[in-house]
């Protein structure tokens, strides 16, 4: 078998397992459905009146690829509280003493938990049409949009997966990466527009990559409104565009960085 | 025959703590060597540099004519590994495990099914196959860490405490079934901490302490390395046992133990049933005070005793290791028993069942 086939073919052996888990248990399942519609049913019906937006855009619309965004981050924390979880029960230790791909146990786990973000995403997108909101563009923008969501988050996986392999206790690294990720996610236009934030909060948002996944997949599903205002920085002017690059290079820092991280990890 | 591991000057650091201070080893193919030592000895710091999860500061080690780093790849193609926790998903059932575990050593999808339908059966799973791991029981998870360990057929297993955790039944399956594996050609390294499993299964046994290798050789070479035939006494009271030992001291080779609070005397002797004799000769009317008393060989217990100063599942490192150039002397038994067998050569007891168990070495 050449390399790459025999990297595939281990990978798939891995996701399957994967898979397997979030079958077996529930809590995955409630996390990846149940808790992305609470959330589309809180924001729409608690803040939506509470927040006002320019004329003509309906919040619902606004508020949808903001939590989109903001769920598929949060999901990709799975992949380095599992690796975490794998490495404390000594299944890391089996894996490295097989003689199977040295990638294939990251690959297969970024790839489960992206699987997982696609339930995710299509669960709260189904539930979006159910309060409001809706698709405005063609079908090849709106697929788009989904892939900025998704890839991004995959590539977050990455880096989670090298902070499983650290730190080493799923509990921590889950309280870890939400206090890297609730500012990620809220410091950003996910919830309420870029104009009310103070100026040093302002500029980091402007910035923020997830930022600019949330204007992206605003624009590729149509739910922004023209002649509404959006901050006059190359990062929003040029959302999709600056989403795929922070993907690109997010991966290409991290998936060597995690891979090699794994082939010298040791369970004690 | 060839060698199918070989350890050089094998040295590992753990920030201030040396684990492993130059351990050297080889396993003849097809044979079984049991790596003995006491609680962080580094059994499991061998083990794990052996199956490529560690890397040695020093010194260098082969399996199967690979280096374990140069070619680690290939090595993990050959190897099996059952460490010393076991490691199977909870989430999967026994045979996703097995399954899983063998598709990834490279076998075809129906071959991984056949050999895991084969091994749960081997290892009395098929009952619990279809259910996920999680709801087994310690020994049943242990057994399945050692099926998927077994699955493509290794040529050289490594076997890290296998049986700790498991029920004696278990643990007497669990021997069969290693022996019939070394029968079949498998080399094995098997650590462990039950001397009597080295003694049934390895054909020579390394004993390490404190990142050293402290002596070596068959299990009856290092009994001989502890010393000949002991007399064993058991009293009904302790304070009898000095007026005894006076009595039994001319058939001594060296010092009598007392130990009064057992109310246990050991002799060291030479000689073979005839030193049974002549002790009841001597023990003229104070046998009413005897309870108990045979001739006893050392077994591996006392080995481990003699050579680290501690007992086998003692955690504490103290001092009195005996370097293995040195203790190359007292082999005295007489031969008046031979074989390998650590039971007692002879063994006249009253009618009455002991009160506690018949004297083992672990206890002196
Ligand atoms: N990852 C590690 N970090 C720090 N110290 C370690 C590590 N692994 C092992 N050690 C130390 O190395 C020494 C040898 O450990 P090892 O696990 O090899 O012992 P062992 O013979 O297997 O013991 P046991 O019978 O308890 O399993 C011990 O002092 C242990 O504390
Ligand atoms: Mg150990």
């Amino acid at each position: 078998m050449s390399s790459l086939a025999a990297t595939l073919s281990d990978s798939v052996v891995i996701t399957k397992r994967n898979l397997i888990k979030v079958k077996r248990v529930p809590d995955l399942i409630v996390f990846a459905t149940l808790s992305p519609i609470m959330f589309v049913l809180l924001f729409r019906y608690v803040f939506g009146g509470a927040i006002l937006l320019p004329d003509g855009i309906s919040y619902a619309e606004f508020l949808l690829p903001g939590i989109f965004a903001q769920t598929v981050v949060f999901g990709s924390t799975i992949t380095g509280a599992s690796l975490a979880d794998d490495l404390q029960k000594g299944l890391i230790d089996r894996f490295r003493s097989l003689p199977m791909s040295r990638s294939a146990v990251l690959v297969g786990r970024t790839l489960a938990d992206l699987g997982l973000n696609v339930i995710s995403v299509v669960v709260m997108a189904l539930t979006g049409l159910v309060v409001g909101w809706r698709i405005h563009s063609s079908v090849g923008e709106a697929v788009g949009g989904f892939l900025v969501l998704l890839l991004f988050a995959f590539s977050f996986s990455w880096l989670m997966a090298m902070v499983g392999l650290l730190v080493r206790t799923p509990e921590v690294v889950n309280n870890a990466s939400f206090i890297v990720i609730f500012p990620l996610t809220f410091v950003a236009n996910t919830f309420v527009p870029l104009e009310t934030f103070p100026t040093v909060l302002r500029v980091f948002a402007e910035w923020n990559p997830v930022s600019a996944v949330v204007q992206a997949a605003r624009e590729l599903f149509g739910n922004t409104v023209p002649g509404a205002p959006v901050a006059d920085v190359w990062s929003l002017q040029h959302p999709v565009l600056y989403s795929v690059i922070w993907t690109a290079v997010i991966l290409v820092v991290f998936v060597p960085l995690a891979v090699r991280l794994y082939q010298r990890t040791a369970t004690r | 025959m060839t060698d199918a591991i070989v350890v050089e000057g094998l040295v590992k650091r753990f920030g201030g703590t040396t684990a492993l201070d130059g351990v050297d080893l080889t396993v003849a193919e097809g044979s079984v060597l049991g790596l003995l030592g006491p609680n962080g000895a580094g059994k499991t710091t061998v083990v794990r540099i052996l199956t490529t999860l560690l890397r040695a500061d020093a010194g260098r080690a082969e399996v199967v004519g690979l280096d374990v780093v140069r070619d680690a790849d290939a090595v993990r193609a050959s190897i099996g590994l059952t460490g010393q926790y076991a490691a199977v998903d909870e989430y999967l059932t026994g045979a996703e495990n097995l399954e899983m575990v063998g598709r990834l050593y490279r076998l075809g999808r129906r071959e991984a099914r056949a050999r895991a339908g084969q091994l749960l059966e081997r290892f009395d799973l098929t009952g619990a196959a279809d259910r996920p791991a999680k709801t087994y029981s310690g020994g049943m998870r242990r057994r399945l860490d050692i099926a998927a360990s077994l699955i493509a057929r290794p040529r050289v297993l490594f076997l890290d405490e296998p049986t700790t955790g498991l029920d004696p039944r278990s643990r007497l399956g669990m021997w069969d079934f290693i022996a019939d594996l070394a029968d079949g050609g498998t080399t094995i390294l098997l650590t462990t901490q039950y001397l009597e499993e080295a003694d049934r299964l390895a054909d020579r046994m390394v004993v390490i302490d404190r990142g050293r290798v402290i002596a070596r050789g068959t299990a009856d070479e290092l009994k001989a390395q502890v010393g000949g035939q002991r007399l064993e006494l058991t009293a009904t009271r302790g304070e009898v046992l000095p007026a005894i030992a006076e009595r039994l001291r001319p058939l001594a080779v060296e010092e009598p133990h007392v130990d009064e609070q057992a109310r246990r005397l050991s002799l060291p002797v030479s000689g073979g049933v005839e030193v049974l004799a002549e002790a009841l000769r001597r023990l003229d009317g104070h046998i009413a005070d005897v309870f108990d008393m045979g001739l006893r060989r050392p077994d591996l217990d006392d080995v481990f005793l003699t050579l680290t100063g501690h007992a086998a599942d003692d955690g504490a490192t103290d001092s009195g290791a005996t370097d293995s150039g040195a203790t190359d002397s007292g082999a005295t038994d007489s031969g008046a028993t031979d074989g390998g067998g650590t039971e007692d050569a002879a063994t006249t007891s009253r009618d009455t069942p002991p009160a506690e168990p018949v004297p083992t070495g672990g206890a002196r």
